[in-house]
């Protein structure tokens, strides 16, 4: 029992601190990418801290209990991840049935937040957010219905142990067309351009975060970094094999981060229904074919 | 009474901690009414690169600790950028950008642009020129972190300790604002 409490801590620290070090790595990778210098790899962690250190403006207490649930929602979610050998909870490890169903429960605590905010510009982020949910789960749901069919489990921890056997056994080389799915997926998980439409800096002021402030910004930061580990974390263990020890995991995931970001970098908007357009179509007929070759 | 001088509203305690990281990451609100905004995105892209000080443009005033007022102020536009200073949660800090908001500028004899932003606001530090370089900028937000760091940047406790100056003085100015708008509904009212 105390182990599991111990655990639990240690999966949720963990989760959130080796998130903030992905985004500040990976704003110095965007900052080569355009020939600058960048942020230093720690500056996620300065501003976070000095987020927390802020006066914070808040509306109603909803608005406190929503930024709340959705980071909540985000770490309830971390603890079904199998890192490496690591699992918080020894018997159930990893059912990709509760991921799916919990990831869900940051998304719309995030929305019952910032929809208490009352800006328009939020609960148009956020309507965003969720519109264009309904796009990239498609094509995810099709990619992880086809892993649990081949390994008779939805356990990842199950699939994982299917890939051992070296790079060659790796799902990525076998189900090639599933893994780009999964990957165009996470793009839009990660709310990464081309698929920034709830962000949108410059057209809707940063949507969802445009009333928060201080410490609910500063759990939103959390959220996010979390979320990075997450999702990064859950096509490790689809497609890449897991990992015999964390650190080897960390690199896995940093690695699938920054190739998101190296596509991020070079491409622009689309318009939300436009990306829910392109999620319907490439990455669910990708999906959709890999479905098909393995049953023939 | 006026409280000017920086040293009765030093941090002390806890906030001299927390400068170091304040000062580290600076994210910045720029009211580009003025000419001076066109000298930002050389500043912010990979020419000048203001990224590596941790700083960068946000897009509301609730996420930032920075406003940056580039250029000349119409009496209009200053009733706006009080209610954006206003809106920004503390510790914030204002830098006047360009010579129109220390002394009015080219603009200085007329009627519907106000001289001095120090006297409606308060200012933490102002670079002069017109419009001051990049060079110029950055040199300005070293200093401001600089003072950050030794916790005499405190603009926004002058302005809670002195509230009744600053709004006399915004009163008065934009006074000159609201005259047309009342004698039409005047009129209409006959």
């Amino acid at each position: 029992m105390i182990n599991t409490i111990l655990r639990f801590i240690l999966m949720a620290v963990m989760s959130m601190s080796v998130g903030l070090l992905f985004m500040g790595i990976g704003r110095k990778f965007t900052a080569r990418i355009h020939r600058r210098y960048g942020a230093p790899f720690y500056q996620s962690f300065i501003d976070v801290i000095k987020l927390f250190s802020k006066q914070s403006i808040s509306h109603n207490w909803i608005m406190d209990f929503g930024v709340l649930m959705g980071l909540a929602g985000i770490l309830a979610t971390v603890m079904f991840l199998p890192v490496g050998p690591f699992n918080v909870f020894g018997h159930m490890q990893g059912n990709m049935i509760i991921i799916i169903y919990f990831m869900t429960i940051g998304y719309l605590g995030m929305a019952m937040g910032v929809a208490a905010s009352g800006n328009p510009n939020a609960t148009i982020g956020i309507a965003r957010a969720l519109t264009l949910m309904l796009g990239y789960e498609v094509p995810f749901v099709i990619t992880v219905v086809l892993l649990i069919f081949i390994n008779s489990s939805s356990n990842l921890s199950v699939m994982v142990a299917s890939q051992a056997g070296g790079f060659m056994r790796w799902n990525m080389i076998q189900y090639p067309f599933a893994f780009l799915a999964g990957m165009m997926a996470l793009q839009g998980m990660l709310g990464e351009q081309p698929f920034d439409v709830m962000i949108a800096p410059a057209e809707i002021a940063s949507g969802p975060m445009v009333e928060l402030s201080g410490k609910l910004m500063g759990s939103a930061f959390l959220q996010h970094a979390a979320q990075i580990f997450l999702e990064t974390g859950i096509i490790v263990n689809m497609f890449m094999g897991g990992a015999p020890n964390i650190w080897i995991f960390f690199l896995k995931q940093l690695a699938v981060y920054l190739v998101t970001l190296a596509v991020a970098a070079i491409f622009p908007r689309y318009r939300f229904e436009d990306a829910v357009k392109f999620f319907w179509q490439a990455p669910t007929a990708l999906a959709l074919i890999q479905l098909i070759l393995f049953l023939i | 009474m006026l409280l000017t001088s920086s040293k009765d509203l030093k941090d002390k305690g806890l906030d001299v901690v927390l400068d170091f990281f304040r000062k580290k990451s600076l994210w910045m609100l720029h009211y580009c009414t003025g000419c001076g905004a066109i000298e930002l995105p050389p500043t912010m892209t990979s020419r000048w690169d203001m990224e590596r000080f941790g700083m960068g443009p946000m897009a509301t005033p609730r996420q930032a600790d920075l406003l940056l007022i580039t250029g000349y102020l119409s009496v209009k536009s200053l009733k706006r950028v009080i209610y954006t200073y206003e809106q920004m949660p503390e510790p914030k800090w204002l830098i006047a950008f360009g010579s129109c908001p220390i002394n009015g500028g080219i603009y200085y004899d007329s009627y519907s642009v106000i001289n001095r932003l120090a006297e409606y606001l308060p200012v933490d530090l102002s670079i002069e020129g017109c419009m001051p370089r990049p060079e110029a900028i950055i040199d300005g937000f070293t200093k401001l972190m600089k003072s950050i760091d030794k916790g005499e940047a405190v603009g926004y406790k002058r302005y809670r300790e002195n509230y009744e100056w600053y709004k006399k003085n915004q009163a008065e100015v934009l006074e000159r604002t609201s005259p047309v708008l009342k004698e039409e509904v005047a009129d209409e009212t006959k």
